[in-house]
C-alpha cells in the first residue's frame, strides 16, 4: 500500500511542484528543492576511536610517564610538562570552573552558582561533589582556579577504564564509609595509556549524574556504555547495528573546549558549516542536516517539513530511561534523616528494568520515586533557560521552577522539545521564599548526612555560601527541566503521526497557541457542519419515506 | 473542416429563435465520455478526500494519520491536475456554459430582469416539484435541452460547487500543504494566522462538500425512476428535448450520440 502510494507519488511530484511554485512567493521552493545532506546509513566510523588506534606515541615509553605516581597533580604536573598548552585551555572549561555565564541576562550559573533539584547545592559540599566535578582536592569554596596541577587530565584521558575518582574529604563518620575507596587509584598505569576521551571517561560520572545510575539526566544512563541499537543509534556498537560512536565524536571541540551543556541548548541549528569549520555547535543537524529525510518520497517531505518547528529528539527518542535503568522523577528531601536504632538506612523499594533495585528512601536523601520508559514532556524551546538563582524569590505555594526553557510558538527559533521534569520537595526560606544552601558533607556537627538535623545543615550552609538566612525552613516544591536528547531510537520506533496529531491523548496536547492538524479544531463549525449533516440526512429519509408511500406506481417523466 | 459547434453558436436572430421550439423527445448522449470520466474520478477523489479529510481533522479514527495524508494529498494532487484538464476541456468545447447560471436564460430573455424572473419561477417550481410534485407523479418542471442540460437549480448549485466551495478548498488546501514554501515571506506570528485561516477555511469547505456530495447523491434518485439520472451519467444517454436544428445538427455531425428520437412533441414541450 505504502509503495503504492510513494510510486503514485512520484509519479505526480512534477505537476505538483509547478503547481507550489506558482503558489508560493519565496525563494523557499528552490531550496526545499535540494535533498538533505550527507544523512544515511551509519557508515561512519568514530573518528574519535580512529585517532586513538591511529596515535604516533605510545605514552607508556616516556620517560615522564614512569612515576610511579602516588597522586592527581603528580601526573597533570607531568602532563603539563609536554603538554603545556592544555592548563591554560582547560583554565576556562565549565568542567574546571563549575561556571558559566547565562549570555541572555549576563548572570552567573553553574554549579557554584545554582541549588538543583537533586543534591541541592555544590557549594559548601565541594568534598564530596567534586567526586565527579572534576578538580583535584576541592575540599572547600575557596579553591584556586589558577592553580592549574588541579586539573583531573585522567578523568577524561585515561584509556584503561580502570582510573576512577574518589571523595576528596571523608565526611561525617556516619556516612564515611559508603563513599570511601575500595581499591587504590591506579595512577601509573593510568598515566601511561591516555588518548583521547573515550565513552568510559564521560560516562563515568555523566551516567552517575545526580548520585546514582540515570538519576539525573534520564537518558544518560549505564546502558549507554554498552547499548543495544534499539536504546541508541549512536552508541550502540556497529556490532550491535549501531553506529558505534562516542560521545566527543558528537560533542565536537578542540582547545579543551567543546560543545554541549544543558545551561544553553542548541535548538535551530541548521548543521550547515562552512567547508573546513569546526561543529562547535552540536546539534543532530550538524550530521544530518535539517533536511534529514528523504525529499522525494511524500512522507519524507512532509517530515523535513517539521524540522523547524519541532526538534528531532521529539520524534525520535519516544520515551528515555529505557534499556532497563530507571531515573529518579521524584524526590523528597523532607522524609530525610529518619533512623534505624540509630543509624542511617534505606529502602529498595524498585526494581528496575535490569533488575537491579533503586532505593525508594534513603535516610541521607528522603524518599524517591523512579521511572523507565518515560514519556518526556513536550514545550517550546528556543535555546535559552530562564534559571532561578538562590537569592531569587519565589511564590512557594506553585511549583517553582528552578529552570525553564524559554520559547513560543511564535518565536521562529523555538521547535518543541522533549524533556524530563523532575519533580523535587526540597528545603527552602520560608520568610524570605528563596531555596537554601544546605551542608550535606562534612565531619562537623552541621553537615546533614551524619547529623540528620536540617536545621543546623541549613544554617551551616546558608553561612558557608554567605547568604541572609531567616532561620525558619520549610519545603516547597520544585521542578527542573533536563532536555531529553540521547537514547535516539531507530527510524523505526520513531513517533508516529497519530502520537501528536490526534484530538485526545496526543503527545502534544497541553502545548497551545499553535494550530495542530488533528488535533485543534473550532467545535462550533464541526457542530454546525454535523446538524446540517444530520438535517440533511433526515429530510433525506423523510423525503424517501414519502416518496415510497406516495409515489407508489405512479409514472414520473425526466 | 472544423465542425460548428452547437454550444457555440451564436444566434441573435429573433427568426432562429421562433424556430428554436423544442419539438423532438431524443434519446441523445449528452454527457461525453471525458464528462463521465471526469465526474465518476471527480466523485471518486472527493469521496476520498471527505473519507481521509476527517481523519487529519481528527472526527474519524479508521486509518492512521500518516495514511490518511499520504491519500488526502495524492488524491488531492490527483484532484487538481483533473480539474486542470477538466477546465481547459470546458472552455475548449464551450461546455462551460451549462455551469454558469442565466447565461442562457439571460440570452434568450428581451431583459436580463425578465430572465431573472423567469428563472426564479423556474427554481420555485423545481422547488415545489422536489417537495411535493414528485410524491404525485407530476412530470418535473423543466425540460432538460441539448444546450441547457442542467435545471436552474442544478446549474446554481454546480456553479456554487465550482466558483465556491472548489476554489475555497484548493486555495486553503494548497495554502496548508505549501505551508513550508511561503511561511517564510511572513513574519512568523502572521503565517501562523494565516495558517489557521487556511486550515478554518479548509474544514468549512470539507463540510459543505460533504453536504453538497450528500444531497447531491440524493438528488441523482429523483429523476423518473431512482436510478434513471444515475444510469445516465455512466451511459452518457438521456432523454432531451431537440429543436428540429439541433436533431440536423447531431445526425449530421454526431450521428452517434443520437440513438432513439420519439415522435414530435406538442406545442406544450419547451414552455
Amino acid at each position: 500500500m505504502s509503495a503504492l502510494l510513494d510510486a503514485a507519488w512520484s509519479w505526480m511530484r512534477g505537476t505538483f511542484i509547478i503547481v507550489l511554485l506558482c503558489c508560493s512567493p519565496s525563494m523557499h521552493a528552490a531550496q526545499a528543492q535540494q535533498s538533505g545532506t550527507t544523512a544515511g546509513k551509519p557508515d561512519v566510523l568514530s573518528p574519535t576511536i580512529l585517532k586513538n588506534l591511529s596515535i604516533t606515541a605510545d605514552h607508556s615509553k616516556f620517560k615522564e610517564l614512569q612515576g610511579p605516581f602516588t597522586s592527581g597533580p603528580e601526573v597533570t604536573r607531568a602532563c603539563l610538562k609536554c603538554h603545556n598548552k592544555a592548563g591554560e585551555q582547560l583554565r576556562g572549561n565549565i568542567h574546571w570552573t563549575w561556571e558559566t555565564k547565562d549570555a541572555r541576562t549576563g548572570r552567573k550559573l553553574g554549579k557554584m552558582h545554582v541549588i538543583n533539584a537533586f543534591c541541592t547545592n555544590a557549594l559548601g559540599n565541594e568534598g564530596m561533589c567534586a567526586q565527579c566535578h572534576a578538580g583535584f582536592n576541592r575540599a572547600g569554596p575557596d579553591y584556586d582556579l589558577d592553580k592549574l596541577e588541579n586539573i583531573d587530565c585522567l578523568a577524561c584521558h585515561d584509556n584503561t577504564g580502570k582510573y576512577f575518582k574518589t571523595v576528596v574529604t571523608p565526611g561525617h563518620p556516619l556516612v564515611r564509609k559508603k563513599f570511601a575507596p575500595k581499591k587504590p587509584v591506579p595512577w601509573t598505569e593510568a598515566a601511561q595509556h591516555v588518548g583521547l576521551p573515550t565513552r568510559t571517561n564521560c560516562g563515568k560520572c555523566h551516567f552517575y549524574g545526580g548520585g546514582g545510575d540515570n538519576v539525573k539526566h534520564g537518558d544518560l544512563s549505564s546502558v549507554l556504555f554498552d547499548p543495544p541499537r534499539e536504546v541508541d543509534v549512536h552508541m550502540s556498537p556497529r556490532e550491535k547495528g549501531g553506529a558505534g560512536l562516542v560521545c566527543i565524536d558528537c560533542h565536537v571541540g578542540e582547545g579543551h573546549k567543546w560543545a554541549g551543556g544543558h545551561y544553553k541548548l542548541n535548538v535551530g541549528d541548521d548543521g550547515k558549516r562552512p567547508p573546513g569549520m569546526p561543529r562547535r555547535t552540536l546539534s543532530c543537524a550538524q550530521c544530518h542536516g535539517n533536511k534529514p529525510h528523504p525529499n522525494t518520497a511524500l512522507t519524507g517531505w512532509r517530515l523535513n517539513g517539521h524540522t523547524d518547528r519541532v526538534a528531532c529528539e521529539t520524534c525520535h527518542i519516544p520515551a528515555f530511561a529505557r534499556g532497563g535503568v530507571a531515573t529518579k522523577t521524584f524526590w523528597d528531601w523532607s522524609t530525610a534523616g529518619r533512623l534505624k536504632n540509630g543509624k542511617p538506612y534505606a529502602e529498595e523499594g524498585y526494581t528496575q528494568g535490569n533488575g537491579k533495585h533503586r532505593h525508594t528512601y534513603a535516610s541521607l536523601k528522603g524518599t524517591f520515586k523512579w521511572g523507565e520508559n518515560i514519556v518526556p514532556e513536550y514545550t517550546w524551546a528556543n535555546g535559552e533557560m530562564d534559571w532561578l538563582l538562590p537569592e531569587d524569590a519565589f511564590d512557594p505555594k506553585k511549583p517553582v521552577f528552578i529552570n525553564r526553557p524559554l520559547g513560543a510558538p511564535d518565536d521562529p527559533k523555538s521547535r518543541i522539545m522533549p524533556f524530563k521534569v523532575m519533580k523535587t520537595v526540597q528545603p527552602y526560606d520560608k520568610r524570605r521564599n528563596v531555596l537554601v544552601h544546605m551542608l550535606l558533607w562534612g565531619d562537623n556537627d552541621a553537615a546533614l548526612w551524619g547529623n540528620f538535623d536540617f536545621a543546623r545543615a541549613i544554617r551551616k550552609g546558608m553561612e558557608i555560601a554567605g547568604r541572609e538566612y531567616s532561620g525558619e525552613f520549610g519545603f516547597v516544591h520544585t521542578r527542573m527541566f533536563w532536555p531529553i536528547n540521547h537514547m535516539v531510537a531507530p527510524k523505526e520506533q520513531a513517533l508516529k503521526c497519530n502520537d501528536c496529531h490526534a484530538r485526545e491523548g496526543g503527545r502534544l496536547h497541553k502545548l497551545a497557541g499553535f494550530y495542530l492538524p488533528g488535533r485543534d479544531t473550532w467545535p462550533w463549525l464541526d457542530m454546525a457542519g454535523l446538524a446540517l449533516l444530520i438535517l440533511s440526512l433526515l429530510g433525506i429519509a423523510g423525503h424517501v419515506a414519502l416518496r415510497i408511500a406516495r409515489g407508489k406506481g405512479k409514472k414520473r417523466n425526466a | 473542416m472544423s465542425r460548428p459547434g452547437i454550444m457555440s453558436r451564436n444566434d441573435t436572430d429573433t427568426k432562429a429563435m421562433a424556430d428554436d421550439e423544442p419539438r423532438f423527445l431524443a434519446l441523445v448522449q449528452i454527457y461525453t465520455l471525458y464528462e463521465r470520466f471526469w465526474h465518476w474520478a471527480q466523485a471518486a477523489l472527493i469521496i476520498t478526500l471527505l473519507f481521509t479529510g476527517f481523519h487529519l481533522h481528527g472526527s474519524l479514527g479508521y486509518m492512521t494519520f500518516h495514511t490518511a495524508w499520504k491519500v488526502h494529498v495524492i488524491a488531492a494532487v490527483a484532484l487538481m491536475i483533473l480539474w486542470v484538464f477538466t477546465i481547459f476541456w470546458q472552455f475548449a468545447t464551450g461546455n462551460w456554459r451549462h455551469f454558469v447560471p442565466l447565461l442562457e436564460e439571460a440570452k434568450r430573455a428581451p431583459t436580463f430582469g425578465e430572465a431573472l424572473r423567469g428563472w426564479l419561477t423556474m427554481v420555485w417550481r423545481i422547488a415545489r416539484y422536489y417537495a411535493w410534485g414528485i410524491m404525485r407523479g407530476e412530470q418535473h418542471p423543466y425540460k432538460k435541452r441539448l444546450r441547457r442540460k442542467h435545471n436552474p437549480l442544478q446549474a446554481f448549485a454546480y456553479f456554487a460547487l465550482m466558483a465556491f466551495i472548489g476554489p475555497v478548498l484548493w486555495i486553503s488546501g494548497l495554502a496548508l500543504l505549501g505551508w513550508d514554501f511561503w511561511r517564510g515571506a511572513l513574519p512568523l506570528a502572521s503565517a501562523e494566522t494565516w495558517r489557521g485561516i487556511a486550515a478554518f477555511a479548509h474544514v468549512l469547505g470539507a463540510w459543505l462538500m460533504l453536504l453538497f456530495v450528500v444531497l447531491h447523491g440524493y438528488m441523482a434518485t429523483m429523476g423518473k425512476t431512482p436510478l434513471y439520472l444515475i444510469k445516465g451519467m455512466i451511459t452518457g444517454l438521456e432523454h432531451v428535448w431537440l429543436t428540429e436544428d439541433e436533431l440536423n445538427y447531431l445526425r449530421t455531425f454526431y450521428p452517434d450520440r443520437v440513438v432513439h428520437v420519439e415522435e414530435p412533441a406538442r406545442a406544450t414541450a419547451g414552455k
